[in-house]
């Protein structure tokens, strides 16, 4: 009993809720960019780049918007260079993408030298504070998911929302999800798939730079090389996952977190290292069980013409 | 008036003239059907008009109107649109998003009923009978295509251009496709109707204009035409058509199939035999399982259900090396992927498939000399016309490579012979050159399986016929017992007709 409450609990589901945000967003980013036609298995390095960007900007003006802004011009600029090796120079996008991740590495590695003069880590940096919803607050036990919480959670919600209604109510969505599965018919309809192609993938590292700023200055607030430890590759098991779809996207987040929360917040009678295991041996259960029946952008990957 | 004026279009590639001064003059509100053989330059004209290429010299007008700076959206502002052979759909979303894509309705957000009340009120006009917010990859390839015309009049084209459209229909569906083109004419539309089918052109066009490699033949009035002159004008010479196919006595089964599943939802297995000297077609379109008989046979995929067997041999377990090595000769419907490698030289071509042979390989040794003897004869028995034995498999016309393809599949006596689609693509003196190699191959006793959605090949070679249709074989008989009218309606699935 003592179990099962501690599983469905508020803090469980409160611990669910915060480890999701960055998995959600990164994996939207994924979608976005995907739906364009380019795959994107750098979410990883977008990511650590935007844990990076986050903490040299608040370290920089001490101002916490000043750093998450700074997360997201780095996340779009890795963005850009992914999208300038794929669409211009036409790279492999798997060799572009995993370039990036060894890119972010070292590069964050060597910066927090420079900056710092510290191996790996950089020095502590003001977190973004929580904020309370007025009013909101006092509904009794709910009350919770609205009193002392990070703004990423609300963000993180109203760009599922966005994201799906853009997706599949509007023109711009419409044309993307032509242009992943036939980017031909796209373009003889008149829309300019070049430029979509851009925007998507800046717009995807931008989401992975905003991911990993709550990785550095929210859930912590320093950072410490390859702190972002897999979640990129999370992120894009949560895009195939979850269809493609901004929604599925959310959803599949969720229960990634859902792994990782009980990893933290419940106390088993199991080794350690197993639980720390949860959340990717869960990813790899959903990728096997998945892998060959979702149906995803027909043409991603493919932009010979 | 006319719609269209093409004048003098020249168009290079490199140093190959696609295009060498071809005149086209289309009137409005005609069927004009532009005829010539693969690579006569029918379709590079015709993406010069839709503004995909840019003509190196020649002068386009659209209604009168001269055309500069020609580009895709400004031949769909002047009313053109074109129906491309490959169709440029997406299975995944709905008729009518994908009719509406690019210029919708309501401006950012999508106004889904306006769009969807628009492109049902076109569909109800030309009695597509297409249902708007049906998802497309549930349609047939004939409701597809309409798809594609709704899209090219939804944007509002008076001019249409349709590239190859009966390429990938059964015969009624193009009956039905040749009454839209009427429709459409009858409402007003300009059709340009590409096709290398004489059949088609003279039930349809109201004029034609012949092109041969490059040039712009003549342009004459359906009306005065028959099928043996445009036949002659496509290749520039007198031109059979017809082709004998001499009583053969058959010998003894090589090739059994026993319930056979083609297809996971069909409504029953397939079984037949194909005897010594004779060959069985399989008719209908493509994608009723045809692919997958081909590969079953071939050891290329498993069969889960049924049982072939070669020369009495269950083959059913055995992989494709081993099946070859009874005596199976594979000219593949996938000529570029699986029967050739296209930037490999013609010798190394000649040895894919007998890599294991003693006569090629020693200890794991390739006896060049030996290949490039044999390759050589090969070349000039089958007549492959090519620079030389180090040249590209690729960069030879459809029609040599098949030629080198037959030839080997020929070679070392098989007993069995599976050709797939074996002309498709080819022009004609390419495809009957090709249908005596496979007469000469049933005469010497070799027993051959035809697959072919082209009908013509399977009634001009086949001594039995088999109607498939869904993974399932509608009818199956002698080629004297089934008239033309009858195979196209099984090939349509009305099986009725039988």
């Amino acid at each position: 009993m003592n179990l099962i409450h501690q599983i469905f609990s508020m803090n469980m589901l409160l611990a669910t809720l915060r480890m999701a945000i960055p998995l959600t967003l990164a994996s939207i980013g994924g979608v976005i960019c995907e739906r364009s036609g380019i795959i994107n298995l750098g979410v990883e390095g977008m990511m650590l780049s935007g844990a990076f960007g986050a903490v040299a900007g608040t370290y920089f003006t001490g101002s916490s918007l000043a750093g998450i802004l700074f997360a997201l011009l780095v996340g779009g600029l890795t963005g850009l260079l992914h999208a300038v090796l794929c669409i211009r120079f036409h790279t492999r996008q798997s060799v572009s993408g995993v370039g990036i991740n060894i890119l972010a590495s070292g590069l964050t590695i060597v910066l927090c030298r420079a900056v710092w003069k510290r191996d790996g880590l950089s020095e502590t940096v003001k977190q973004v504070p929580g904020i309370s919803i007025p009013g909101l607050e006092k509904i009794p036990v709910i009350g919770r998911l609205f009193r002392g919480q990070s703004p990423y959670l609300y963000i993180t919600v109203l760009i599922v929302i966005i994201a799906w209604f853009v997706m599949y109510r509007t023109n711009v969505g419409l044309r993307l999800r032509v242009i992943g599965d036939h980017p031909k018919a796209a373009e003889a309809a008149g829309v300019n798939v070049t430029k979509y192609r851009y925007v998507s993938v800046v717009l995807c590292g931008m989401l992975c730079g905003f991911a990993g700023s709550y990785l550095s200055i929210v859930q912590s607030n320093l950072f410490v090389k390859d702190m972002v430890a897999g979640r990129g590759y999370m992120a894009l098991a949560a895009t195939i996952f979850g269809g493609w779809n901004p929604a599925g996207s959310f959803l599949t987040a969720l229960l990634f977190a859902f792994a990782q929360a009980i990893r933290i917040n419940v106390s088993l009678n199991i080794p350690e290292q197993l639980l720390q295991m949860l959340p990717y041996v869960l990813t790899l259960l959903v990728l096997m069980g998945v892998g060959g029946r979702v149906r995803g952008p027909q043409a991603s990957g493919d932009i010979k013409d | 008036m006319y719609a269209v004026e093409m004048k003098d279009i020249i168009k290079r590639f490199g140093s190959f003239t696609a295009n060498n001064g071809i005149t086209l003059l289309v009137k409005k509100g005609e069927i004009h059907c532009l005829l010539g053989e693969n690579g006569a330059g029918k379709s590079t004209l015709m993406n010069i008009l839709f503004g995909l290429y840019r003509q190196d010299s020649g002068e386009i007008r659209i209604n009168g109107k001269s055309v500069e700076n020609h580009s895709p959206l400004a031949a769909s502002r002047m009313g053109l649109g074109m129906v491309h052979q490959h169709f440029m759909l997406v299975d995944a979303l709905s008729v009518w998003e994908n009719v509406v894509v690019g210029l919708e309705p309501g401006g950012f957000r999508i106004d889904r009923k306006e769009s969807i009340r628009k492109v049902q009120e076109l569909s109800d006009r030309y009695h597509f009978e297409l249902n708007a917010e049906e998802q497309v990859g549930n349609l047939s390839v004939g409701m597809k295509q309409r798809v594609e015309i709704l899209k090219t009049v939804y944007r509002g084209a008076e001019i249409i251009i349709m590239d190859e459209p009966t390429a990938v229909l059964s015969p009624p569906e193009v009956e039905q496709f040749l009454m839209i083109l009427r429709d459409m004419r009858a409402d007003g539309k300009t059709i340009i109707f590409i096709t290398h089918k004489l059949k088609e052109t003279l039930a349809v066009a109201d004029r034609i204009t012949v092109l041969r490699a490059g040039k712009s033949v003549s342009t004459i009035e359906a009306g005065n035409a028959s099928a043996r002159e445009l036949a002659g004008m496509m290749v520039g010479h007198e031109v059979d058509l017809e082709i004998e196919r001499p009583f053969n006595e058959a010998g003894g089964a090589v090739l059994s199939v026993e319930g056979l599943r083609l297809l996971p939802n069909a409504a029953s297995t397939v079984s037949f035999d194909i005897r010594e000297g004779e060959i069985f077609g399989i008719a209908g379109v493509e994608g009723n399982g045809q692919k997958q008989l081909e590969e079953m046979i071939m050891g290329l995929i498993k069969c889960r259900e049924g049982r072939i067997s070669v020369l009495g041999k269950d083959v059913t377990k055995l992989g494709t090396r081993k099946r070859r090595q009874l005596g199976i000769g594979y000219i593949p419907s996938d000529r570029l992927n699986r029967a050739l490698l296209s930037s490999f030289s013609l010798e190394d071509n000649y040895l894919l498939g007998k890599q294991f042979s003693d006569n090629y390989v020693r200890h794991g040794i390739v006896r060049h000399k030996a290949v490039k003897e044999a390759a050589g004869t090969l070349m000039r028995e089958y007549d492959v016309r090519a620079a030389g034995m180090d040249q590209a498999a690729g960069s030879l016309s459809g029609g040599n490579q098949q030629k080198l393809v037959v030839g080997r599949e020929a070679s070392d006596e098989p007993k069995l012979i599976i050709a797939c689609q074996p002309v498709r693509g080819l022009d004609i003196g390419a495809i009957h050159y090709i249908h005596e190699i496979l007469l000469k191959l049933r005469k010497e006793g070799k027993a051959i399986l035809l697959i072919s959605a082209e009908l013509t090949d399977i009634q001009q070679l086949s001594d039995r016929i088999a109607v498939l249709y869904k993974g399932e074989i509608l009818a199956a008989r002698k080629n004297e017992d089934f008239t033309e009218e009858e195979i196209g309606l099984l090939i349509a699935g009305h099986r009725e007709a039988v």
